[in-house]
């Protein structure tokens, strides 16, 4: 790894512990960040449907934890179709059917008894738009997975959760003063930050993410990608990405879909610089999609 | 090429077609506004404070007022509201979110064909399945039948207010971990509140100015009432009461009646209308 990544460790790691004490709540946050890096995901001969039509064909993937895989590949290739597999949500449209395996930490998610709210809750997701509930504040936003879960926490701890996430979704320092204002009245960026930080204040143990800045200015984005950084050391993090640019920046492992098929996956610096297959390569080059 | 001919031929068309519209739409307005002028010519001479303060006096005597029958229609439309508002929620909901199935159409048509029932044939129908069988007209009888009328515009607006809630915003709750129900109550209807308030409105609305299923389960009260199994005054019945009466003082307050409730559907009609706004620019922005 280079000089830069292990930097970005160490920071993330400050970072944690500085959040940590600032909750006064260390003991909790090193359990949860501990129980955190054991997850990861993997998809063994993963198939996908949308009525009678093959979306996704023998999909085989590990998604460690403490890195960032990305999915690039062109429009309709089937990359949301992919991420939504994995926390049991493809299967809610109606005719939606998913085959195959998804390990989450070792066990499998379309067990027989598994409950697909279970998995939900330990696989966060953001949204290609963003979508805030409009009929609630900053504040109830960020702690809406907590309400719906139905965990009780005391007001200070729930205030806690609102900073840390906030902060950690580096939106803190823009809305500390209007915690109570609509969610609406936030600027498109700031409302996917918010996503972000809603995402996160249900401590998941994986994080995917369609497009999390696609609809963002060059700003926003780099944000949201120092925050990825950040953050990576306590999560298994997917992000769909139409920007190989910002795959190369901010992943270690990438993978490449085409119609559907898992084409090629890697190391994101051998994947760019020396990738196997022709169809990656066109792709990566400009050459189609 | 069109040739000045043709084009001109059009122009007059246009002309003649927009003409046409805005006397249909002139019509419409004019009959409406000559009702409420007339209504307000009639009635307002007729108001005094002891309409809404005094009771019904007896025949040959001048004065009293129609006290109970306002406390009387307020009653029966709190009834039909507790009962029709409620239930038909609940079957909005199921409707938007399980009704994808034979059952789900079934409830749907029911709706539609219970929506165009004449509101007598309710009358006679809560008559028979709650007046007969206790030999008693009744205050919650009225509100019945009003809520049997209520009912089916309240469920398919419930069902239209929560269809139009984004999917995004369900899929942003499940994704958070939230069992499917805490998504319905949590995001879906609270992100559809003002919609549904303006439908329950709009019912109510509808039913407050029913007379005719009042007149066989109601009945009508010369005196106050507040006990949901006697017979209570309603403003309609009332009002029906003293119009077909040969008597020239009873004409009058009629006509009192009548704009008071004119009045009264106004007003829920522009609470409605105005929290219905509101909703409309809050949740899509
Ligand atoms: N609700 C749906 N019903 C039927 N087919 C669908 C549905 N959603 C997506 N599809 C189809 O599934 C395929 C994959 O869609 P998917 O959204 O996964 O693509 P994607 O790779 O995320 O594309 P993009 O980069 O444009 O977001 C497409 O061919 C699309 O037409
Ligand atoms: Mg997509």
């Amino acid at each position: 790894m280079s000089g830069e990544t292990m930097g970005q460790e160490a920071a993330a790691v400050a970072s944690l512990g500085i959040t940590a004490s600032a909750t006064g709540n260390a003991s909790r946050a090193e359990e949860t960040a501990g129980e955190a890096v054991a997850g990861g995901i993997a998809v063994e001969r993963l198939a996908a449907w949308f009525g009678r039509n093959r979306i996704l064909a023998d999909i085989n993937l590990n998604m460690p934890p403490r890195s960032i895989t990305a999915i690039i590949g062109p429009s309709g290739c089937g990359k949301s179709t992919f991420i939504r597999c994995l926390n049991r949500l493809h299967e809610l449209v109606p005719g939606a059917r998913v085959e195959g395996r998804v390990w989450l930490n070792g066990a499998e998610i379309y067990g027989p008894r598994v409950d697909p709210v279970q998995v939900r809750r330990r696989v966060g997701m953001v949204f290609q738009k963003p979508n805030p509930f409009p009929t609630m504040s900053i504040f109830d936003n960020v702690v809406a997975g907590m309400r719906f879960g139905s965990r009780r926490l005391s007001r200070q701890e729930t205030r806690d959760v609102v900073e840390r996430s906030l902060r950690q979704a580096a939106l803190w320092d823009e809305v500390k003063d209007r915690l109570r204002a609509p969610a609406t009245s936030l600027s498109g960026g700031q409302q996917q930050r918010l996503c972000i930080a809603r995402a996160l204040a249900v401590e998941p143990e994986v994080l995917l993410l369609d497009e999390p800045a696609s609809a963002l200015d060059p700003l926003s984005t780099l944000k949201i990608e120092e925050l990825l950084a950040q953050i990576k050391m306590s999560y298994a993090i997917v992000i769909v990405t139409h920007n190989m640019q910002q795959a190369a920046r901010v992943s270690e492992q990438t993978a490449f879909f085409l119609n559907g098929e898992l084409v090629e996956q890697g190391p994101t610096q051998e994947l760019f610089t020396r990738p196997r297959d022709r169809r990656t390569e066109d792709y990566i080059t400009g050459r189609f999609g | 090429m069109i040739s000045l001919d043709r084009l001109a031929r059009r122009r007059v068309w246009n002309t003649v077609a927009m003409a046409g519209a805005g006397l249909c739409a002139a019509v419409a307005l004019v009959s409406l506004l000559a009702v409420l002028v007339w209504l307000g010519g009639k009635g307002i001479p007729a108001l005094d404070l002891a309409f809404f303060t005094e009771l019904p006096k007896p025949v040959g005597e001048p004065g009293g007022g129609m006290a109970n029958a306002i406390a009387g229609t307020l009653i029966v439309l709190g009834i039909a509201c507790a009962i029709a508002v409620p239930v038909g929620m609940g079957a909005g909901v199921y409707l938007a979110e399980y009704g994808r199935n034979r059952l789900g159409g079934v409830v749907r048509f029911t709706c539609d064909v219970l929506t165009g029932v004449p509101s007598i044939a309710v009358g006679i129908y809560v008559y028979i399945l709650m007046v007969l069988t206790s030999k008693q007209f009744s205050a919650l009888a009225g509100g019945v039948s009003l809520a049997v009328i209520m009912l089916p515009i309240v469920t398919r607006s419930t069902e239209e207010m929560l269809r139009l809630v984004p999917v995004s915003l369900r899929e942003a709750g499940l994704a958070l971990g939230a069992p499917h129900w805490r998504v319905v109550t949590g995001v879906v209807l609270h992100t559809a509140r003002g919609g549904l308030i303006t439908g329950g409105l709009v019912a109510l609305a509808r039913v407050a100015g029913e007379t005719a299923p009042l007149l066989f389960t109601a009945f009508n009260n010369r005196y106050w009432s507040a006990s949901l199994d006697q017979p209570i005054a309603t403003l309609p019945v009332q009002i029906f009461t003293y119009a077909i009466a040969p008597f020239d003082d009873w004409h009058r307050q009629a006509w009192a009646g009548a704009l008071v409730l004119v009045g009264m559907v106004l007003i829920i009609s522009i609470i409605a209308r105005l929290i219905g706004r509101q909703a409309g620019t809050g949740a899509w922005r």
